[in-house]
């Protein structure tokens, strides 16, 4: 077969015929992959909130409501177990780490204690500062059953209760500022419910 | 042109990454472990295939003038397609991944292959041509990724290799630089000249 010619209408057809073809192509793989993400999303949302909560029999996902700590609004997740408020699992984040951004979901139970953190996502780090996640290093399980109340959130450096990670105190320090947040977001959570 | 020297070229002779020097800005990216070189390289070669099978199959139908818009929409098309079945399929090597992923669109190992081969060649030769060079890629950034998580992490694939000494804590003491940006450039060097020995030895 010859090659087209590039003559005005030639290129005008060509670029339309092609860029409908693969728009179509794009809405098509769309729809079918739409439904895969968002269930993905959703179940690593409710996987971390499990994780860190308590058992409960509600749906957390769907009772959650958002309040304003210093500026920021984070979300918080009631877990409830037959109706009563066992745990609170707080979806913090902080700017102050190494390299950007880290979100956490910090879970409480109903009486202010920590009861288990997950790390969402961070950029800390390989091999330093991304021993904040429970996979690479047990530093985190540090603040399982402390309450904030009596726990200093803030490194021994920092005249606080934690022991920071070895070559790492900007994120451990990054960490304790995203926990105290959520504690902070935590007692303003429970303020509601009470007056609920 | 033989068929299996067009597959085979782009392990040793053409490779991408060592001998070509193309598509480096992943290669020094995301091969901080053997498993997201891999996924990375596999994700090229279906892009690559794929272009260049449509590429080939369109080359007559394209005018001359507008023929690298053409196979920049066919080439982004792809990697889209590539990008959310990942994401829906594999959403943990997405994560990892992440931005690296849009960016197979302006990687020139695609185009350059669009351009160079595909679009002078026959059908069965394009196909051919993209998945040697896509293998040859995936093995140049699975290599990397193995060097780099060996020295880095001590690890291989996820494994733990122990190979290190521990210290007071129980963790490994490894060079991390070599999961840092900067071990991307040592290892890749390194691995260029012992490539570049073999290549002599073979050719």
């Amino acid at each position: 077969m010859a090659k087209k010619e590039s003559t005005f209408t030639n290129m005008v057809l060509t670029l339309f015929v092609v860029t409908l073809v693969a728009s179509s192509a794009l809405g098509f793989v769309y729809k079918l992959t739409k439904e895969p993400i968002e269930q993905g999303k959703l179940r690593k949302k409710n996987e971390a909130i499990r994780t860190v909560v308590p058992d409960f029999t509600n749906q957390p996902n769907e009772e959650a409501y958002s309040v304003e700590v210093e500026g920021d609004s984070l979300k918080i997740f009631p877990a409830r177990k037959n109706g009563k408020l066992v745990g609170m699992a707080v979806s913090t984040f902080t700017n102050e780490g190494f390299s950007g951004e880290i979100k956490l979901m910090v879970g409480f139970n109903a009486n202010g204690e920590i009861n288990n953190i997950s790390v969402l996502e961070h950029k800390e780090t390989p091999g330093l500062g991304d021993k904040i996640e429970k996979s690479k290093s047990d530093w985190s399980t540090q603040f399982n059953g402390k309450n904030p109340e009596n726990f200093k959130l803030k490194v021994k450096k920092d005249n606080g209760d934690v022991d920071a990670i070895t070559a790492s105190t900007i994120s451990s320090r990054a960490y304790c500022d995203a926990v105290s947040r959520a504690y902070n977001a935590f007692k303003k959570g429970v303020k509601n419910e009470s007056v609920e | 042109m033989n068929q299996w020297n067009n597959f085979s070229k782009g392990f040793i002779k053409d490779n991408p990454v060592f001998v070509l020097f193309l598509g480096l800005c992943p290669t020094l990216g995301v091969t901080t472990s053997a498993f997201n070189g891999l996924g990375m390289g596999l994700a090229t070669t279906f892009v690559l295939l794929m272009s260049n099978l449509v590429v080939s199959i369109i080359k007559s139908l394209i005018p001359d003038k507008v023929r690298i818009p053409t196979f920049i929409v066919v080439i982004a098309s792809f990697v889209t397609i590539v990008e959310m079945v990942m994401e829906a399929y594999l959403p943990t090597l997405f994560e990892q991944l992440g931005l690296f992923i849009p960016l197979i669109v302006v990687n020139c190992l695609v185009l350059g292959r669009a351009e160079a081969f595909a679009s002078k060649n026959n059908i069965l030769s394009s196909i051919i041509d993209g998945l040697g060079m896509g293998f040859g890629f995936a093995f140049a950034l699975t290599l990397l990724g193995a060097v780099r998580e060996i020295l880095g992490s001590g690890t291989l694939f996820g494994l733990n290799l122990h190979l290190f000494p521990l210290d007071s804590d129980g963790n490994p003491i490894t060079m991390l630089v070599f999961v840092l940006a900067p071990g991307a450039f040592l290892a890749l060097g390194y691995l260029i000249v012992l490539i570049n020995k073999l290549k002599k030895k073979i050719y």
